[in-house]
């Protein structure tokens, strides 16, 4: 079953993470190299995407003529993503236990970040469901 | 049959498919039948040379196979057709086999009209990209989708789409007239310096370059100066690619961490590939008709001359970028000529030229125009005016390693400050 990990942030964690010393963020770097190879190597690595940042972001709807209307203003509180892996595991455990570990990635001074990881079951095609 | 294979098949089929489609389209008209007929008489020589040995004619070989290929079709439709009540295809488009011969300047011409035919301004950057990595470049398409980190499928519609396109249009199957060939050369240009691009700009660490891009850009740019040897600017591209791609192994460490210009280790620099290009753009410019990937070849080349980063003759770099932001409109171009004017006159300058581009919102909204002003606000002692825009530019890069980088810049200045304020 595949589950995927998304990171989320706000605006103001973004920020923040822009200020890490050059230890820190070197630290945490390394942190998600390794943790993407760790993925790939125990086999249950499917894909991975780290997003651009929020500034640029716009939420769009289309208009009557179905032209696209954007809107790039947010509230502070809202959250962003700011990457994702999808794995394949045996059990939604397994799918929580790697999401923890990418958690407890390294923040100022080295102490784990524990940065909320949001964890959802992406689903199968219907095949699967037996229709 | 045949001798024993010694340079990779791959390599011999590659070099083979443009000229073998170039054929089959001139015969039978018909781009997108033509394609997949030449990709699948590709697929039985990939099963057969290997146990067979290579035919002694390896180009009229793929030529019979697709022709048979074509014929099938062209006779299976005209049966349909039939059963149908319609036109019958005349059989004298059915070509003879036989008349097939060795490379001649005709199938060479065949090659140019293809590279005109797939990098044609009707169709969008991406679907001449791919199609002239299948078709001229005769990578398959899982090899194209791979390298461009798509899905095949994807892949597979984008080929399938240019074709169509290609169809619709209704472009013809022959040389362009005097004056549309030097503009569509331009096409052409562009399309490769593009793949080659794609290869070097989008590597994130030694393991995970993707080279064979570059590799195959470098490749197809060399068989077209063979076709056309007497036009400089396929020269300056080609030699633009030798010296950029001679810096490869120094751009990113261990880790894929990048590593500017001014901090690369040269001893990794490879010397073989700097000699072909500057020998190739010194040979090329004295010829007088001066193009943009000439004066880019020629900065690279002082860039690459340069023993320590500090013997870089800005000098002669300013002047080759005065003569470019004269011909193009690119933007980067003019953020290149500040920077070039700060190595030689010093930040103050440079700011000066930034500032002066302020209106123009196509270099504003880049992430180089912040990271330039960093980089200058940094030399001209504005530690907290360069953090500022080092992670301005963090914010709007869309590289993983550039961003990481240009954090890194902002985090040491930073706490260059911090250390600063503490002792004073």
């Amino acid at each position: 079953m595949k589950y995927i990990l998304m990171m989320n942030a706000t605006k103001a964690n973004f920020d923040m993470y822009a200020q890490w010393s050059k230890e820190d963020l070197q630290r945490n770097v390394a942190f998600m190299r390794a943790f993407s190879k760790e993925l790939k190597d125990s086999g249950v690595f499917v894909a991975t995407e780290g997003l651009g940042w929020p500034n640029e972001a716009r939420i769009v709807r289309a208009g009557r003529d179905g032209e696209p209307i954007t809107d790039g203003v947010f509230a502070e509180s809202k959250e962003f993503l700011a990457g994702y892996w999808i794995v394949d595991v045996e059990s939604p455990d397994q799918a929580c236990k790697i999401a923890a570990r990418v958690s407890a990635a390294p923040g100022p001074g080295g102490t784990a970040a524990s940065m909320p990881i949001e964890v959802r079951q992406v689903l199968t095609s219907f095949t699967d469901l037996g229709i | 049959m045949g001798q024993p294979l010694d340079i990779p098949l791959e390599q011999i089929l590659r070099e083979l498919t443009p000229q073998v489609l170039g054929t089959v389209v001139r015969r039978f008209r018909d781009f997108a039948a033509a394609e997949d007929a030449v990709q699948e008489a590709l697929l039985v020589a990939a099963t057969q040379w290997p146990d067979h040995g290579l035919p002694e004619n390896p180009r009229a070989w793929l030529t019979q196979v697709a022709f048979r290929r074509m014929t099938d079709q062209v006779r299976s439709e005209s049966a349909r057709r039939r059963r149908e009540g319609q036109m019958v295809l005349e059989a004298s488009r059915v070509p003879n086999t036989t008349t097939i011969d060795s490379a001649s300047q005709e199938e060479e011409e065949d090659t140019l009209v293809l590279l005109f035919m797939c990098c044609h301004p009707a169709l969008t950057l991406s679907s001449a990209i791919a199609l002239t990595l299948r078709a001229v470049g005769g990578l398959t398409t899982a090899e194209i989708a791979k390298a461009f980190l798509v899905p095949e499928a994807t892949m597979a519609q984008r080929i399938s789409r240019a074709k169509q396109s290609i169809k619709d249009s209704g472009i013809p199957f022959e040389l362009p007239t005097k004056q549309i060939r030097a503009q569509r050369l331009r096409a052409v240009l562009h399309v490769l310096y593009l793949i080659f691009n794609e290869g070097y700009t989008s590597s994130a660490g030694p393991q995970l370059q993707r080279v064979e891009l570059s590799r195959e850009a470098i490749r197809l740019t060399r068989s077209l100066r063979e076709l056309l040897s007497d036009d400089a600017e396929i020269a300056g591209l080609l030699a633009l690619m030798l010296l950029t791609d001679a810096r490869r192994l120094a751009r990113t460490n261990g880790e894929g961490d990048l590593i500017p210009l001014t901090q690369q280790d040269r001893t990794l620099w490879d010397r073989q590939q700097i000699a072909e290009g500057v020998a190739l753009i010194s040979a090329t410019l004295p010829k007088g008709s001066v193009g943009p990937y000439q004066l880019q070849a020629a900065i690279a080349a002082l860039h690459d001359e340069a023993a320590r980063a500090e013997d870089t003759d800005w000098p002669q770099i300013l002047a080759l970028y005065d003569l470019l932001r004269r011909m193009t409109d690119n933007p980067m171009v003019a953020l290149n000529y500040a920077i070039a004017s700060a190595m030689l006159h010093g930040p103050t300058k440079g700011l000066e030229l930034l500032d002066a581009l302020k209106a123009d919102t196509r270099i504003t909204n880049h992430h180089r125009w912040d990271a330039v002003q960093a980089h200058l606000l940094e030399m001209a002692g504005d530690r907290d005016g360069a953090v500022k825009h080092y992670r301005t530019a963090a914010g709007k890069t869309g590289s993983l390693p550039e961003r990481n980088y240009l954090l890194m810049q902002a985090a040491r200045l930073s706490s260059e400050l911090r250390l600063g304020n503490g002792q004073r």
